[in-house]
């Protein structure tokens, strides 16, 4: 493997920082060479988030150039087919979880909602490993970022990290109960 | 957990993943830097963020965010006049609000040194505009350096001030957002802590000081300009140039910052790759060592983003060494526009160099997804404001929006906002609009931090030349828009609760004899205010309170007693009326297949100021079970 990008989005507010902090310091634990960039502007009032990460030891920008995304991670399904439309690569992979933040234009009429055949059907067509991701059972909002990276580490879509750097990484971010209930899920979720 | 504060204060030499913005602390530490001074904007506000984690007794240096841009300059150059190595950081815009201070500055023996860091915005991708402060550079002499990475900031960052100290100036480092927002792993040096000498080494002696007649602007003038040629004459031999060497006599590039790394991400997947000339001072530019590199190839090209500031500058030393080489820039507009991404930085040699670069192939089509814009969070007192301020509004009354959060309300469904310029510019603009009209009313808005930063003047003004329009001003508390810093109205400052400056009573100080005041959650209140106000035959403001909610839900949810409160849609009531999508416009209201309303127990904070809103009273409090 030269390089792994990984694209990572979702709305203003869904833990994505958390999230790119994470899948980064696990990188880095598993040493391997990694940066990243959180670019978004105005977006953080329910708008669109993005961070981006590059690993590899021959890559300079942190930003990933259009459908060179190895894999991209949503924490929401419109978000989800954006970036599959703009950063992920044929091929690739796509993990989202399975909820909805209705942008304006769906509340408004003049748009419809994205609903998840559209997005069936077009990793199909560029045949891109699909992981929908719903847990119906977790109480806590703020958890959905860590039930994606529970899905990551289970199915290992970032190659070279294992359980542990992902453990770490949490370790160096978090403490207390925050870290304790993260775990938690972290360890339920991806058995 | 790791904290931040421990590894910015670490004695020893260590590497760790941080963001430009973290690195650049660390070196102000290294540094010795004594006073950093702010007013916040993006991308600069994590320095702050940074710098918060370590508490203000074992903070090395003294740290304020001062009421704009300009006072934060102010501030941080008395600090180096009096012997103490002085930053002050702001964002692209915030240099035009600082640059009656800062063009003076390379005038002035600055004893202590003093670094100027920026926040360039090329994308402009939380700015009005993205506009190129290298400009500001040239008009001031002052030199710039512009890191490409996180660890450049860092190394840069120490430059900078060692260079400012050494020589008694003024130094840009110059960051753009992807830099400040970059993390990666960076290796530190050690610390040494020294203890700082705090005598007030003020001295006219060190002089001259006061730039008044030509007699003593002249010679003041003559120093800035040697002091430039000095740093020039040092950037021939810095390493903070440097040249990628490809063995290319053919085609080289000369570039700098964050597109020099699209550069050879661009570059890495082919065979046949340029020569580049990376320039990490880009304002003097190393002239002799342009100049060989131009000698060296048949080829140039100036891979510069925004405006072709470097590239002119090559042409000439090209054109007056008599250089023989072919220079490509910058032809069309688009060039000037937008960032330097790996992907714009693709199409930009392509179009020069057609045939070294791999084709990519065109995209397919793919489903449209709705477009997302940023809108104001659940809850925010600013919806609930618009929502009502637009009832009280004729549909040809003029709305001027300001800086802030509430900017947001010129976007559908409030449409409440016609024209921005910048901070503080709202009630002077609606003045100018008021003049020589007598048929259509001009409301204009402000938020809290901008009526200290900018608003001041404006508002002044309107009471002094009497300007018959109604200022709206959306107090919340905070600098919401930046990441919530306190400001003059707040009761606290960056290091500890102060009195707080109640807007009130600087606009009754002023001379403002129509004030009206309520919260924005009174919504039937605040229209009978604003309608009342309007009627004025002359200048009137009305104060639309209510806290930031992003970030007082921030604080409740930190507390143990916290509990989550809500609102449920009765179904029984709700006849698909849609106020609360359509005009309301919470982003918590939902649109099910079926045309029925939900909420999205994600969002929803449970504030309740949707509930007035309903004509079929179909909202109301969630009750648990
Ligand atoms: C000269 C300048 N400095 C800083 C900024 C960055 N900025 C954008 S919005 C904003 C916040 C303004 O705060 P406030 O007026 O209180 O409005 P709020 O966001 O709280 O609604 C700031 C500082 C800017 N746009 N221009």
């Amino acid at each position: 493997m030269d390089y792994f990008n990984i694209y990572l989005t979702g709305v203003g507010g869904q833990g994505i920082g958390l999230l790119c902090e994470v899948l980064l310091r696990a990188a880095d634990n598993a040493g391997l060479n990694v940066k990243a960039v959180d670019t978004h502007g105005l977006a953080q009032r329910g708008g669109i988030v993005v961070s981006q990460i590059r690993i590899g030891d021959k890559v300079y920008s942190p930003l990933i150039p259009s459908n060179e995304a190895d894999l991209v991670i949503s924490l929401e399904r419109h978000e989800a087919l954006r970036a599959m439309n703009t950063a992920l690569k044929n091929s690739g992979t796509l993990i989202y979880y399975n909820t909805v933040w209705q942008p304006l234009e769906v509340r408004l009429g003049s748009s419809n909602e994205i609903d998840e055949e559209t997005i069936n059907q077009e990793c199909l067509r560029r045949n891109i490993k699909l992981i929908k991701v719903i847990e119906a059972d977790l109480d806590n909002v703020q958890m959905q970022n860590i039930a994606l990276l529970a899905n990551i580490c289970k199915y290992g879509l970032v190659p070279g990290i294992n359980i542990d750097n992902y453990k770490q990484a949490m370790d160096d971010l978090m403490e207390g109960k925050m870290l304790e209930e993260n775990i938690k899920t972290f360890d339920r979720l991806r058995m | 957990m790791k904290y931040l504060a421990d590894m910015l204060l670490r004695q020893e030499a260590f590497s760790e993943i941080v963001m430009g913005n973290t690195a650049v602390v660390r070196a102000m530490i290294e540094a010795g830097t004594r006073v950093v001074s702010s007013y916040p904007g993006s991308p600069t506000p994590e320095i702050a963020v940074a710098i918060k984690t370590i508490p203000r007794e074992k903070r090395p240096f003294y740290f304020e965010f001062s009421t704009n841009e300009k006072v934060a300059t102010e501030v941080a150059y008395g600090a180096a006049v009096n012997g103490h190595l002085s930053t002050v950081f702001f964002k692209s815009v915030g240099l035009n609000v600082a640059s009656d201070t800062f063009v003076q500055l390379s005038y002035m023996n600055i004893t202590g040194g003093m670094v100027i860091v920026i926040g360039d915005d090329p994308g402009a991708n939380s700015s009005q505009n993205e506009q190129d402060n290298r400009h500001y550079a040239h008009m001031s002499y002052t030199p710039v350096l512009e890191p490409a990475s996180p660890a450049e900031v860092y190394i840069y960052y120490k430059e900078a001030a060692r260079l400012s100290r050494d020589k008694q100036m003024p130094v840009i480092l110059r960051l753009t957002t992807h830099v400040c927002h970059a993390k990666e792993k960076v290796h530190f040096s050690e610390w040494i802590e020294q203890t700082a000498d705090d005598t007030p080494l003020f001295d006219v002696a060190n002089g001259p000081y006061i730039p008044i007649a030509a007699s003593l602007v002249f010679p003041m003038k003559r120093k800035a300009l040697s002091r430039l040629e000095e740093v020039r004459k040092w950037s021939e031999t810095s390493s903070v140039n440097r040249v990628i060497d490809n063995k290319n006599s053919q085609m080289g590039i000369i570039s700098m910052g964050l597109p020099f790394m699209s550069l050879m991400d661009v570059f890495e997947k082919t065979d046949q790759k340029p020569d580049i000339l990376k320039l990490g001072v880009v304002h003097p530019v190393a002239r002799k060592r342009v100049a060989d590199f131009l000698k060296n190839h048949k080829q140039i090209m100036v891979v510069e983003e925004l405006d072709n500031v470097v590239e002119k500058e090559i042409k000439c030393i090209a054109f007056e060494e008599n250089i023989n080489v072919k220079i490509f820039g910058k032809t069309e507009s688009e060039d000037w526009i937008g960032e330097y991404t790996p992907d714009k930085v693709y199409e930009v040699i392509c179009k020069t160099w057609p045939d070294l670069l791999p084709n990519k192939k065109l995209e397919e089509s793919m489903p449209q997804v709705p477009l997302r814009q940023a809108q104001m969070c659940p809850g925010c007192g600013h919806r609930s404001a618009f929502y009502a301020i637009k009832k009280a509004l004729a549909a040809t009354d003029i709305t001027v929006a300001d800086i802030g959060c509430h900017t947001l309300g010129f976007l559908p469904p409030y449409q409440t906002g016609q024209l921005l310029m910048c901070m503080g510019a709202s009630t002077s603009m609606g003045a100018g609009l008021s003049l020589f009209n007598t048929s259509r009313k001009v409301v204009a808005f402000m938020g809290d931090s901008t009526f200290f930063h900018a608003g001041l003047p404006g508002i002044i003004n309107a009471v002094f030349n009497s300007h018959p329009i109604t200022l709206i001003v959306m107090e919340n508390g905070t600098t919401a828009m930046t990441g919530h810093q306190d400001h003059a109205a707040s009761g606290r400052n960056f290091n500890e609760i102060t009195e707080a400056i109640p807007i009130r009573q600087v606009l009754e100080g002023f001379g403002v004899k129509h004030i009206f005041e309520t919260d924005t959650y009174k919504q039937s209140m605040l229209i009978s205010m604003v309608k009342e106000a309007m009627q004025i035959d002359g200048f009137s403001v009305v104060i639309a309170k209510h806290p930031c909610m992003l970030k007082f839900t921030r604080e409740q949810r930190r507390k143990k007693s916290y509990v989550q409160q809500q609102v449920q849609i009765n179904s029984d009531k709700c006849q698909n009326v849609y106020e609360c999508i359509e005009r309301f416009g919470c982003p918590t209201f939902t649109k099910k297949s079926d045309g029925r309303i939900s909420i999205n127990k994600d969002l929803c904070i449970g504030d309740g100021s949707c509930i007035q809103t309903c004509p079929r009273s179909a909202v109301e409090p969630l009750k648990k079970a």
